[in-house]
């Protein structure tokens, strides 16, 4: 199972049961049947492809907001974590060990798009404490790939 | 006019050149180009090693080491293979390092061949011990391996190739091509027959870190008996992706460490030295690395060896280094004309089995040091090459 994750986790999405069976040394079916298991329990949560926006025409920016906040009781963190991740406009949000409790990514088209939801929909929720938004200048390496990989195989095409 | 012929020893002439050149011109003009054919890792040296490689260069490390290489080097390679094999070599006289493998192959044989000595060599195997022994005026002998066998050395095949003249027996295993493997007990039969000679043994262990089964790799100075007469060459190229660092080093008895020095002392000085400070990093730290890119090799291994066999080409399973070794005799080709024409056809490069050994005739070496994508298309090209030669 965890071999089966390894390869999906560096692999691109589109890769196929066949291709997996084949590097494992297993059978097709037996793949097919431990990834429908492991997205349906959850363990497989999507997949999506990396994009690298800023070689786009779209208007894009991304924040990484840090906030802090009083736990509510009986429910500690996770409601207020609720409320904060239904917004499609989070991409990320974790709770973090340290300074702030939430740390939360954004994205909007402009600055002031995500400073205004900042300022509008998380930091006026009773819990929250304080906030503070720093916006992403450039992005160099997303989810275990880099952005600009310029490196070409340069090795001679026959060594012994 | 020099009369060059004349002037130039018979023993280097004597050499023959690599067949592979021939390759190299056709497939650099040809812009879609596939090769199987390099025999070194796709994975760029770890960062952490690189890393280490340039603080040295930045604290100015830029002076000759001591002959046998850093001591800290030394140790750290002590510790490795202690901590790997369970071996106890000591660092400040049974370790010395070297510029690649190869350099402590030939010092080893320049070391113990005299003139008029045999070597025994099985074959297909890597190609610089044919041209060492030459060099060292030593008569090569060499034991074909078969695919029956799984290409290991049988002592029964040993047997019938000692005279009194032979000193020295290569054990190329992990082998390169065929990716051939001697398990602990294959060795102990070979000991067998060694023990009561004076013969000694270069192991090639350079591929020893990338095996695939469950036994995974024995040192055969760790067999009974075969310590004193055993140097064991081991290398960071293979094992830590550090081909271009020409960083190697020999394992073995103190006193023939100690005359392969001397020749190290004069024909090269030292290692070099920005290698030798990222190789102690590689020692240290990189275990997760080796064991990432060993899981990523078996992946390949798989997909190149059932590919193969799909194409219904019979193809030895290879439990080490990161070659396979298909058969094609039955297309009724040489090793040379299946090359040679599957480059023409279909733009991809292999090496002829027959440049590892005249008894590679009949198979084609493929390297799977590169991605499950390359290596799919390469073997779509090959299979639609295969079918259109079948007879």
């Amino acid at each position: 199972m965890n071999e089966i994750l390894n390869i999906l986790d560096k692999e691109h999405s589109e890769i196929s049961y066949s291709k997996i069976a084949h590097m494992l040394g297993i059978e097709e079916d037996a793949v097919a049947k431990k990834i429908r298991d492991m997205e349906k329990s959850h363990v497989i949560v999507g997949y999506k492809a990396i994009i690298n926006w800023d070689k786009t025409d779209r208007e894009y920016v991304t924040a990484l907001i840090e906030l802090r906040i009083t736990p509510q009781r009986g429910e500690g963190f996770d409601k207020v974590a609720e409320r904060i991740y239904k917004y499609p406009q989070v991409k990320s949000l974790y709770l973090m060990s340290g300074a702030y409790d939430l740390a939360i990514t954004i994205e909007g088209k402009t600055m002031k798009e995500v400073a205004l939801f900042v300022a509008e929909k998380l930091a006026p929720m009773d819990s929250v404490i304080s906030t503070a938004t720093h916006f992403v200048l450039r992005k160099y390496k997303d989810e275990g790939i880099i952005y600009e990989d310029n490196e070409k195989d340069t090795r001679e095409v026959i060594t012994l | 006019m020099i009369d060059y012929e004349k002037v130039l020893t018979s023993s280097v002439q004597s050499i023959k050149p690599s067949g592979i050149r021939k390759y190299f011109d056709v497939v650099n003009e040809l812009d879609d180009a596939i090769s199987l054919g390099v025999g070194e890792p796709d994975f760029i040296t770890p960062w952490a090693i690189r890393e280490a490689g340039i603080y040295s260069l930045e604290r100015g490390r830029t002076y000759y080491t001591s002959n046998a290489g850093l001591p800290a080097l030394r140790e750290e390679i002590s510790n490795y293979n202690k901590r790997k094999f369970d071996m106890e070599y000591d660092p400040l006289k049974e370790i010395m390092v070297t510029v690649g493998g190869s350099e402590a192959i030939d010092l080893m044989i320049r070391c113990v061949v005299n003139p008029g000595d045999e070597v025994l060599i099985p074959e297909p195997c890597f190609v610089c011990y044919k041209p060492c022994t030459l060099m060292a005026g030593g008569v090569p002998v060499t034991i074909e391996t078969k695919e029956e066998d799984s290409f290991r050395l049988l002592p029964e095949q040993l047997k019938e190739k000692i005279t009194d003249k032979t000193k020295l027996l290569i054990l190329p295993y992990p082998n390169n091509p065929t990716g051939g493997v001697m398990s602990r007990s294959d060795l102990e039969a070979i000991a067998k027959v060694l023990k009561d000679t004076n013969i000694l043994v270069l192991s090639d262990e350079i591929y020893g870190e990338l095996i695939y089964n469950d036994e995974g790799h024995t040192p055969f100075s760790k067999i009974d008996g075969m310590r004193d007469r055993t140097v064991i060459v081991n290398g960071f190229s293979k094992t830590f992706a550090m081909t271009g660092w020409r960083l190697g080093y020999a394992l073995g008895p103190e006193p023939i460490i100690k005359q392969m020095l001397k020749l190290h002392q004069f024909g090269i000085m030292s290692a070099p030295t920005t290698s030798q400070y990222a190789a102690i990093e590689a020692l240290k730290s990189c275990d997760d690395d080796v064991r990432q890119m060993r899981t990523e090799y078996n992946y390949r291994r798989r997909v190149i060896v059932d590919g193969f066999r799909n194409m219904g080409l019979s193809c030895f399973e290879p439990y080490g280094a990161f070659y396979v070794f298909p058969c094609i005799k039955s297309l009724g080709m040489t090793s040379d004309e299946f090359c040679t024409k599957l480059i023409e056809e279909e733009h991809v490069a292999v090496v002829p089995g027959t440049a590892f050994g005249e008894c590679g005739e009949g198979f084609i070496r493929c390297s799977y040091a590169y991605s499950v994508e390359q290596i799919t298309k390469a073997l779509e090209r090959i299979e639609k090459f295969v079918n259109n030669h079948r007879k």
